[in-house]
């Protein structure tokens, strides 16, 4: 999957899971900053990415993911391993 | 064989599509049940939102906020039980919370706080809705709770859930003892582990299923459709001779020693 296909369907899913628009999102959007995201919508979007890419995002790792450009790297980078 | 109809069941704790509760929700209504279902609110309605979409498809004849730790709501939510239905079937009883702080590192450090809250939420809150439910299940009932290993053996990091399981399961056996004459079943179930949002918080949760998926005997952890499966067998007639048990519905997980 390309970083261009990824970061798409991140988009989708991150509008989705927080209710803004996808406009909004951003590559260098915060999840908490910009997006407004409280730490369950964190939780939950976490698993929605992990559902959609079917990868794990372990605590330590989702921790260090505070934007949108980070969410796609983390994939792109589980999806190629 | 197993059949709901005719069934009124409440089922508290869904709070999306990963929820153990949601599961259960899903399998009863299949069977025939009647659901209801609270949530928990929040103060800009997702959580209401979230839930009545997800929730429309069982067509719920009850849709009402309850939070255990608001006695309004929660007598609120008996009301509306007594009003819209006149009696009660099956309570479904999924709720727990432990501060996130509390689910990680020694167990000795949890402060009295997080004690209380944890036990309150998710073992007082049995007790409280019983004592509301008893009443209306006047054909008989089955109440069922959810429960985890944690609360009988050591868990890493499980620290005061397992106390707080530790007490619901045997609010379970005190509540059979009591409610038994009445024809009320009262059971918990122990499911594997799964990842929802309430266990999300729980430290190294990933950890933990992936050990079951090694070391259980069917080599995997359930899903939340297996445990609604086991519910409605113990919400159904078919179950009628069980009472203040503890069902392990966990790959069998619970018999290994190593």
């Amino acid at each position: 999957m390309s970083q261009d296909d990824i970061f798409e369907k991140v988009k989708k899913i991150v509008a989705e899971q927080l209710g803004v628009d996808e406009a909004e999102v951003k590559p260098e959007a915060s999840f908490a900053n910009d997006l407004g995201a409280d730490s369950l919508d964190t939780v939950e979007l976490v698993m929605a990415l992990e559902e959609e890419f079917d990868i794990e995002i372990p605590d330590e790792a989702a921790e260090g993911i505070g934007t949108v450009q980070a969410a796609v790297d983390f994939i792109k980078e589980k999806a190629a391993a | 064989m197993l059949d709901l109809t005719g069934k009124h069941a409440l089922v508290t704790g869904i709070a999306n599509n990963r929820s153990i509760a949601w599961g259960i929700a899903q399998q009863l209504h299949a069977a025939g049940a009647d659901i209801g279902v609270t949530y928990l609110p929040d103060q800009r309605g997702r959580m209401e939102k979230k839930v009545r979409e997800l929730t429309e498809p069982l067509s719920p004849s009850l849709f009402l906020p309850c939070n255990v730790q608001d006695e309004g709501q929660v007598r609120a939510t008996f009301a509306a039980v007594q009003e819209k239905w006149g009696r009660l079937d099956v309570l479904i009883h999924c709720l727990a919370f432990a501060k996130r702080d509390d689910l990680t590192g020694d167990f000795s450090e949890t402060s009295r706080d997080g004690f209380q809250t944890a036990l309150d939420i998710s073992a007082y809150s049995l007790v409280r809705l019983a004592q509301a439910a008893k009443s209306l299940m006047t054909e008989g009932g089955s109440m069922i709770t959810l429960t985890y290993l944690g609360g009988a053996r050591v868990v890493p990091n499980y620290n005061v859930m397992g106390i707080a399981k530790a007490a619901l399961e045997m609010n379970v056996r005190y509540l059979a003892a009591e409610l038994g004459p009445q024809k009320i079943r009262v059971n918990g179930i122990s499911a594997g582990p799964i990842r929802t949002l309430a266990s999300s918080a729980v430290g190294g949760i990933l950890d933990m299923i992936h050990h079951v998926e090694e070391v259980a005997p069917l080599r995997r952890t359930v899903t939340q459709v297996e445990v609604g499966n086991a519910a409605a067998f113990l919400a159904s007639d078919l179950a009628s001779g069980i009472t203040g048990q503890i069902l392990y519905v966990d790959a069998g997980y619970e018999i290994m020693g190593m």
